[in-house]
């Protein structure tokens, strides 16, 4: 395998793991939200979380590039700040991935609190435990297999998208040059060998993968 | 220590109305009764504070867990209590100790009132403890429930028909527990429930409930043999007496004995001397006017008539003894009542068909 190839691996499996564990910092209050609210909200977010899993990533990637460029809200403000931009870097090679990769984690964990329902968190209360103290120690726990569930398909979806980088990031080696980019390249250049090896590679990985999830995950759990 | 319990909400949802103002005693259980829909798991939730009602008071003696008058309403993780709701609710991720200590390593009180050792104990789960709650049968899970209530030390004990979801075998497995409770615990009990067998084992006051209001509030006996109100228990109407064994008989049957008199009943296998609680169900007693001689029936007192009202069916009167201090109630033919000229202060015999022991 080419420097360049376990280059982009490296860099996949980077992008893949910051992005996993920004999404289950940023995906686990939303996902309460989204389970505990009666807010008319609720209908409003869950739409926007659920966005990219029908919208083309091109369109997502798209809009993100107008925001973080030089002109757009986000952009000025991380100028402002000394950061540059954030088009063609990695940190917005992350950001754009953490919005394409939400559902696959909010939803999972979402469903998770909602099948605890509120009798645990009642018995909970009656015990002395402080609301925060709930959610920590029987909310949570509770929803263990929806935390697996959406940890592993954030990563794995994050290894897998395309449409996104190009977009966002380009085709930087070392920088945003992600497995998925590297394999289009291969083909581009009539480099099959290459590409058969990261293509299967990355077949074998999902499938693994998905494998796991569907194995291990076990069913869950019912109050006692 | 003793001190009263006040409980006053007022619920007002499209559905569904409470309005209850109830002073309860500090000690034993308060049964509050009533059929689905009456409102008492309603007012047990108030109590907890799992629902805010708009317009609430409640305190336990000098505590004041809500008022809304002054705008008070104390979180139920900050309550003192404990809560045993319908279906055991374990939680599945922790073991049994894990359980049980969940609510007492979340209580500041160093004095927790009893040592987790205990309490498994004394609801006979000392065995069970390393397991997890799914290797366990309804009725176990059930006492561990409880025995977790207890271990947060609560100040009283609030059971949500704690029974209802359990069949016919772990309820009179889980029934002793609850005495054992009722005899040794010192806080009081408040126990929802729809089942008139489980009020009259247990309760020592009784409210009755109705369409969210109440109906009657008072001592076990005083509520149950109240006549003014046929339809609470309908065929179930009857009182508990409070008697004592005297004696094992030769020919299997133990002697009681109740300022009333005596009843013999089964053999029982408690020991002489301890005090059991009795079921005489209003259609069970006959009244005569004269001792009888060849009847059957071996249980007969003297009672004078209290009063007498109509029941839930019109053929029948309900009629409302006084045996020497203890009411009785007798479940009759109107024709009857009329060809005795049964009226209060008249003298007669009770004869009683059936006793059931509930201890």
């Amino acid at each position: 395998m080419e420097s360049s190839d376990l280059a982009a691996v490296w860099l996949t499996l980077k992008l893949a793991t910051v992005v996993t564990l920004l999404l289950l910092v940023i995906g686990t209050p939303v996902a309460w939200w989204l389970a505990r609210t009666r807010s008319v909200f609720k209908g409003v977010i869950g739409a926007i979380v659920a966005l990219p899993l029908v919208l083309p990533p091109t369109v997502l990637g798209f809009y993100l590039l107008i925001t973080m460029g030089p002109n757009g809200p986000v952009g000025q403000l991380t100028q402002s700040l000394g950061l540059g931009l954030l088009p063609f870097t990695f940190p917005g090679l992350v950001i754009a991935s953490v919005f394409y990769s939400l559902p696959f984690v909010v939803q999972p964990i979402q469903n998770a609190f909602e099948a605890i329902g509120e009798r645990p968190l009642e018995v909970a209360a009656t015990l002395r435990a402080s609301p925060w103290d709930t959610f920590w120690s029987v909310a949570v726990p509770l929803a263990k297999p929806g935390f697996l569930s959406g940890a592993i398909l954030g990563f794995a979806h994050t290894v897998g998208e395309f449409g996104i980088v190009l977009m966002i990031g380009g085709n930087i080696p070392e920088k945003t040059r992600v497995v998925s980019v590297q394999i289009y390249d291969h083909v581009e250049a009539l480099e099959y060998t290459q590409a058969h090896w990261l293509s299967g590679g990355m077949l074998l990985f999902s499938f693994v993968v998905l494998l796991a999830l569907y194995t291990f995950n076990p069913a869950r759990r019912k109050l006692a | 220590m003793t001190f009263q319990i006040s409980a006053k909400f007022r619920v007002d949802r499209n559905d569904f109305k409470l309005d209850v103002d109830l002073t309860l005693p500090g000690r034993g259980v308060t049964a509050l009764f009533g059929h689905s829909g009456s409102g008492k798991t309603t007012c047990l939730r108030a109590m907890a504070g799992l629902e805010r009602a708009s317009d609430g008071y409640f305190a336990l003696g000098e505590e004041v867990w809500q008022d809304e008058s002054r705008g008070l309403f104390v979180p139920p993780h900050r309550r003192a209590l404990g809560v045993v709701f319908q279906e055991a609710s374990l939680f599945p991720h922790l073991s049994v100790r894990g359980n049980m200590e969940f609510g007492q390593k979340r209580t500041l009180t160093a004095a927790t009132r009893f040592s987790l050792t205990e309490i498994a104990q004394l609801l006979g789960i000392d065995n069970l403890l390393d397991r997890s709650p799914s290797q366990l049968s309804g009725g176990e899970r059930q006492r561990v429930a409880i025995a977790r209530a207890l271990l947060a030390a609560p100040k009283i004990l609030l059971m949500d028909e704690p029974l209802a979801a359990v069949d016919l075998k772990r309820k009179l497995e889980i029934l002793p527990y609850l005495e054992r409770l009722h005899r040794e615990l010192a806080i009081p009990i408040i126990y929802v429930s729809h089942a008139p067998d489980e009020v009259a084992r247990l309760a020592d006051h009784l409210v009755l409930l109705d369409a969210g209001k109440v109906v009657a509030s008072g001592a076990l006996n005083d509520v149950l043999s109240r006549i003014d109100l046929p339809g609470a228990f309908a065929d179930d109407a009857g009182v508990v007496i409070e008697a004592s064994v005297v004696e094992h008989e030769a020919d299997d049957l133990t002697r009681l004995e109740f300022p009333g008199g005596a009843i013999f009943v089964s053999r029982c296998n408690e020991p002489l001397g301890a005090v059991l609680r009795c079921r005489i169900h209003a259609r069970d007693v006959s009244l005569a006017l004269t001792p009888q001689t060849g009847s059957s029936i071996l249980n007969c007192v003297s009672a004078i008539v209290v009063d007498l009202a109509p029941t839930d069916t019109p053929g029948h009167v309900l009629v409302k003894l006084d045996v020497v201090g203890e009411p009785l109630l007798a479940r009759i033919t109107r024709r009857s009542a009329e060809n005795l000229g049964i009226r209060p202060g008249l003298a007669l015999r009770a004869q009683i068909k059936a006793v059931a022991l509930l201890a």
